[in-house]
């Protein structure tokens, strides 16, 4: 075992120290046959949430069990690890990533030392590189002691285009998308069940946050809403059956971004007043808007301004 | 990223001394306890023994958002009060943000060919942090404008956003002069240049990766073959540098501008001002 293994290891003894608590009040709901999902809290990370605030989960096969984001602490890992083991025995043998953001990955402690394989998007360790002591130090600013032990994998197995995993008589597809959310976004869909995991490619009623390219994510959508899913898993909010009905409020809220940061550009206003005019009237529809819509508008603005 | 001693103090200091008190190992400290040291140790290197006018609002302004809210991207803009004038100018305006890994974000310089001292671009914030604008007079005396700035939540990181593509478009550059260009009105011009700007990474101890820093160092402005700004830029200052400032149009000339990276790549653009229209250039 390399150093970052044996990291790793220690790292998930401390945290199951402190796993009790959540484990608890760990909930778990099951929208398809052999699908599970705990929900995350709809709000930033806080001491009262304990960084629990991502949609993370689990697809159980034949053969082993695949884990889809494994949250935000190492703690909230340790949980979804035993609400598995409450229900099988069988070895967790994939961690897909859905993305590189903290909330869905530091809680990847928990299944480290196993034959787990951390799965991610191709760009996902030069993503890691550039961020991971920046989500560290935010992390421990947070919650302070419950970030202990927290780390987020390197992965090994990396995804380019579209890829299947069998988790034994179940196939799941992952499938790497050029930038959106982020640019290390990857879907899984199970075909049995035709559940398609979106991961951040989707928020319900928590506004989206982009951190990667608004028109690359639009092209996104159109594509997952074609694949017209029997079952929707997005990143954050609840779980739903229409394709179509679940994206369109993130879909409306992206167009009017994209649609107003253009003008912008075009009649000449600065970042600095694009920021503070765009977009305002989407407040009523969207969890977190104060927190996150300048944010969004910086990130579609800047990207607009190397349209061609 | 690891905190490194900015590349402009190294440039701009011949003086071993100067540098050896601000070590990696003497601001990695918790930021609470190392707050005002860096400003003091920054401020020894560029400033050492000079006053400077902190009730300056009437010579140097800071815009900047109390919030970083794209950690990446926060824009800033630096406002002076007086007329560009060979008598009275401001020759050099220095950007400073406190907390960075390289906390000289630039160093500009102006002329009274310049017209006014105003600068506006986007910098990057690690964590929450004090921003300073310092302008230096061409008699010598400093003024200096400052603001606090909070960190961004959540994910959101410095990195940038879509590195492949950064590399990718490097060297492209937007040049553009708003107008109707009057001779003799300062008139604003806005220049980007795509460029990853990037720190790099040390050795990432855990994914094995390495990479470089790749930044914009220099960039240099001028009008009618007169220098209007040049600047000493860093990673402080966000992915794809945008800039925008003064210079005095006399009558149809050329603005030119040229960029050199840290591969010592230089790229260069030019827009022929014509005076009454508007301007652009896309390389
Ligand atoms: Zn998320
Ligand atoms: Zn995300």
């Amino acid at each position: 075992m390399n150093r970052s293994g044996i990291g790793l290891l220690l790292a998930a003894i401390a945290a199951t120290l402190s796993t009790e608590a959540t484990a608890d009040r760990f909930t778990l709901e099951s929208p398809a046959e052999g699908v599970y999902l705990h929900r995350g809290a709809q709000a930033d990370a806080s001491p009262a949430n304990g960084g629990d605030i991502a949609n993370i989960g689990f697809i159980i096969g034949s053969r082993c069990v695949a884990v889809i984001d494994s949250g935000g602490t190492a703690a909230i890992g340790s949980a979804l690890l035993a609400a598995i083991r409450k229900l099988t025995d069988k070895p967790v043998c994939y961690l897909i990533h859905t993305h590189v953001h903290p909330d869905h990955g530091f809680g990847d402690s928990a299944f480290a030392g196993s034959d787990t394989v951390f799965v991610a998007h191709a760009e996902f360790p030069a993503a890691l590189a550039a961020r991971r002591d920046h989500y560290r130090a935010a992390l421990r600013q947070t919650l302070g002691d419950a970030a202990s032990g927290s780390e987020i994998a390197v992965p090994t197995r990396l995804i380019s285009g579209e890829q299947t995993l069998d988790i034994g008589d179940r196939t799941l597809v992952l499938r790497a998308w050029p930038t959106a959310h982020s640019n290390t976004d990857l879907t899984v869909f199970d075909l049995r069940t035709q559940t398609l995991w979106t991961g951040d490619l989707l928020f319900v009623d928590r506004i989206p946050v982009v951190d990667g390219k608004a028109l690359g994510w639009m092209m996104a959508i159109d594509a997952l809403i074609a694949m017209k899913p029997a079952h929707l898993i997005p990143g954050h909010g609840p779980p739903s059956r229409s394709a179509e009905v679940a994206f369109t409020a993130q879909r409306n809220y992206l167009h009017k971004l994209i649609t107003e940061c253009r003008s912008a550009l075009g009649n000449g206003i600065t970042l600095s007043g694009a920021v503070e005019t765009i977009g305002f009237d989407e407040n009523k529809h969207w969890l977190l808007f104060d927190e996150y819509h300048r944010r969004n508008v910086t990130a579609v603005y800047t990207e607009l301004e190397w349209e061609e | 990223m690891k905190r490194i001693v900015g590349r402009l103090l190294l440039v701009t200091f011949s003086s071993a001394a100067a540098l050896l008190p601000f070590t990696a190992a003497a601001v990695a400290e918790a930021p609470q306890a190392s707050e005002v040291s860096i400003w003091s140790k920054v401020r020894g290197s560029l400033f050492a023994g000079r006053t400077i006018n902190e009730n300056a609002a009437d010579i140097v302004q800071l815009d900047a958002p109390s919030r970083a809210e794209d950690a990446s991207t926060v824009p800033i803009a630096i406002r002076t009060q007086l007329a560009q004038t060979p008598d009275r100018y401001v020759r050099k305006l220095y950007l400073l943000v406190d907390n960075n890994p390289s906390p000289i974000a630039a160093v500009f310089e102006l002329t009274p060919d310049s017209g006014r001292a105003d600068i506006e671009t986007r910098i990057r914030v690690e964590q929450y942090t004090d921003v300073r604008a310092i302008a230096e007079l061409n008699d010598g005396s400093l003024y200096m404008a400052s603001r606090f700035v909070k960190a961004s939540g959540g994910c959101s990181a410095p990195a940038g956003k879509d590195p492949v593509e950064a590399l990718r478009n490097a060297g492209r550059i937007k040049f553009r002069v708003d107008g109707p260009v009057v001779a003799g009105k300062p008139t604003i011009a806005q220049l980007a240049i795509s460029h990853p700007n990037a720190s790099g990474l040390v050795l990432d101890q855990v994914t094995r990766l390495y990479e470089p820093a790749y930044y914009v160092r220099k960039l240099n402005v001028s009008y009618a073959g007169r220098p209007v700004l040049s600047a000493d830029i860093d990673f402080s200052i966000s992915e794809n540098p945008n800039f925008r400032f003064y210079f005095v149009p006399t009558g149809d000339g050329e603005l030119r501008a040229e960029v050199v990276d840290t591969k010592d790549l230089s790229f260069d653009s030019q827009v022929v001002v014509k005076l009454g229209g508007v301007a652009s250039a896309i390389q």
